[in-house]
């Protein structure tokens, strides 16, 4: 049977308690908010973008655990990547959410791995990804709002 | 050959007598489940109820036995399809106590019932600069359709804002009253907040002013006696799936001057006399506004569950949830952080709040886990969620097979979330 531990891992109740790299980002060079219309979430990522790589981010918004806790983690552990290593840590993220028959490269993860319990509730998932795809939005410059929905 | 009867329900009991919840909850097999290995405790009774075993039991008898197409076979099945299908009506008739059967028209529920109104009697009749009454608590079934009627005829919207309590403000409404009015449409009881409206006072109101009125009775019909000729209201709308009935069916009350004005709503078979390519003379009410095949099955068995609610009585129905309700409510403005959305005078089956720190879709999550069923989200009344400003809130909703162990679950649930999550 499912524990509930399992999804609200501690590191999760921590993250959603004190988001790291949580308010506006000042001087930012792209901006992109997200909305999942379900739950009435919004967020905004700044990102500070250098040469393609992510010098600075950072995130502001209301959400469920999942949803903030997720956001304070990808922001942790994208500083300093580069636009395409971020790019295919979503991708990473985004197969040890919803993949049954992948593994996706946990080196790569980190502790990002944390929120792998979202997997066993599959409407939750979009919580988590909100901030990914917002994310994903902020560093193609597109400037609409992202929905999940 | 009548259904009336379904044989499997044993429930005989008088109405004022409190309920047999224990035998009542017998009858609806969906509440033996377990769900992540707890007893299901189900308090989602405002987005759909469950279904006796009488309901169920009536699509395979319908299927089994009836199954044809109505009103225009001279055979057997079609003659006793048509017969079953009509006296659902009739079912529904002497449930709200309209005065005709032709004033009962099936639909696929409340939302169609809304759209049937506004299309077919305020598209017709609105014009540039009059005005529709709605409140702020609508559920969006009864905010869109106005605002699609809005944008064709140049009419505008005009909303009864609530206080902070989930009430409406009645002298808001009567200054929004003038004659540029066409028609008040509100609901019967709200479904984020479970306030329940003075709806007679509020259609008196709009009478004095010649201004017809919609009830959505989405809430309303399950849990309240209603009684359209008392009310005076001219056009009613509710869901069956509400009423322990199958989707996809629902009816629409309307005075019958008023239906008989009305052009139809959907064009096709049934709802026509003669069809030439010259000229298609309509059908008689109810049937000019059912047009092509309907949910017949539905329909049957909504009758079945309305045979089942008249059964219970719904008299020891709304003492039975007013009990739950209170309980619930006092039980919950014990947890720390807890915050009541709607706490009106007057309010039935609907308990909504949010709890600190903790967002309602993560306490949907631990509470499922503990086997009980509960809404999160913004219950399709976003400007509600924007009144009290927030994004969502948590709702538990009852209905007549709640006990008061499924509220002691729920807060258990709760303090269960806090210790989770905080």
């Amino acid at each position: 049977m499912l524990d509930i531990k399992d999804l609200y891992q501690d590191i999760i109740i921590d993250h959603n308690r004190s988001p790291r790299n949580f308010g506006k980002l000042e001087h930012a060079t792209r901006v992109a908010e997200g909305y999942n219309p379900l739950c009435g979430d919004r967020l905004t990522v700044y990102l500070n973008l250098d040469a393609n790589i992510i010098k600075d981010i950072r995130f502001e918004g209301t959400g469920c655990a999942i949803s903030v806790a997720s956001a304070s983690l990808m922001t942790d552990h994208l500083k300093s990547k580069t636009k395409a290593e971020a790019e295919e840590i979503f991708q990473n993220f985004h197969t040890l959410l919803t993949r049954d028959n992948e593994q996706p490269e946990a080196e790569m993860l980190g502790k990002l791995s944390a929120l792998s319990g979202v997997k066993e509730y599959p409407v939750r998932v979009k919580c988590a990804t909100l901030c990914w795809h917002t994310l994903h939005s902020a560093l193609n410059g597109k400037e609409t709002i992202v929905s999940t929905e | 050959m009548s259904l009336a009867m379904d044989g499997t329900a044993k429930l005989l009991r008088q109405p004022q007598q409190a309920l047999d919840v224990g035998q009542l909850r017998a009858d609806f097999p969906i509440l033996k489940q377990k769900i992540h290995g707890k007893p299901l405790v189900y308090l989602d009774n405002a987005a759909t109820t469950q279904k006796p075993q009488s309901v169920i039991d009536m699509f395979r008898r319908y299927y089994s036995e009836m199954n044809a197409n109505i009103h225009r076979g001279v055979h057997t099945l079609s003659q006793r399809a048509t017969q079953n299908y009509e006296e659902a009506r009739t079912k529904v008739q002497h449930f709200i106590n309209a005065d005709s059967f032709k004033e009962i028209i099936f639909v696929r529920g409340t939302t169609e019932a809304i759209n049937l109104v506004a299309q077919s009697y305020g598209r017709p009749t609105l014009k540039a600069g009059d005005e529709i009454i709605i409140t702020e608590m609508e559920h969006h079934s009864n905010i869109v359709p106005w605002q699609l009627l809005c944008g064709q005829t140049g009419a505008t919207l005009k909303v009864i804002p609530i206080n902070d309590s989930g009430e409406l403000k009645l002298d808001k409404y009567k200054d929004l009253l003038n004659a540029r009015t066409k028609i008040v449409s509100i609901a019967h009881v709200s479904n984020s907040l479970g306030t329940i409206n003075p709806i007679k006072s509020i259609i008196d109101m709009a009478h004095a002013h010649d201004v017809p009125v919609l009830v959505d009775g989405a809430q309303g019909a399950p849990h309240l006696k209603v009684n359209v000729q008392d009310l005076d209201c001219d056009f009613y709308a509710f869901s069956g799936h509400k009423l322990f009935g199958p989707t996809g069916v629902g009816v629409l009350y309307g005075k019958e001057a008023l239906l008989d004005a009305m052009p139809p709503y959907h064009g096709g078979g049934d709802m026509i006399k003669m069809v030439t390519f010259e000229k298609t003379l309509y059908n008689d009410l109810p049937y000019k506004f059912e047009a092509g095949t309907p949910h017949i099955a539905g329909v049957i068995a909504l009758g079945t569950a309305i045979d089942y609610v008249s059964r219970v009585g719904l008299d020891s129905i709304v003492a039975h949830e007013h009990s739950l309700l209170s309980y619930a409510t006092e039980a919950a403005r014990e947890i720390p952080g807890l915050r009541l959305i709607g706490t009106a005078r007057k309010k039935t089956s609907i308990l909504s709040f949010v709890m600190e720190g903790i967002h309602p879709h993560d306490l949907g999550t631990i509470l499922d886990h503990e086997g009980i069923a509960i809404r999160t989200g913004h219950h399709c009344a976003m400007p509600v969620m924007e009144h009290f400003g927030v994004p969502a809130t948590a709702r538990a909703s009852i209905a007549m097979y709640n006990t008061h162990e499924d509220i002691d679950d729920l807060i258990n649930g709760l303090k269960e979330a806090h210790k989770v999550l905080m």
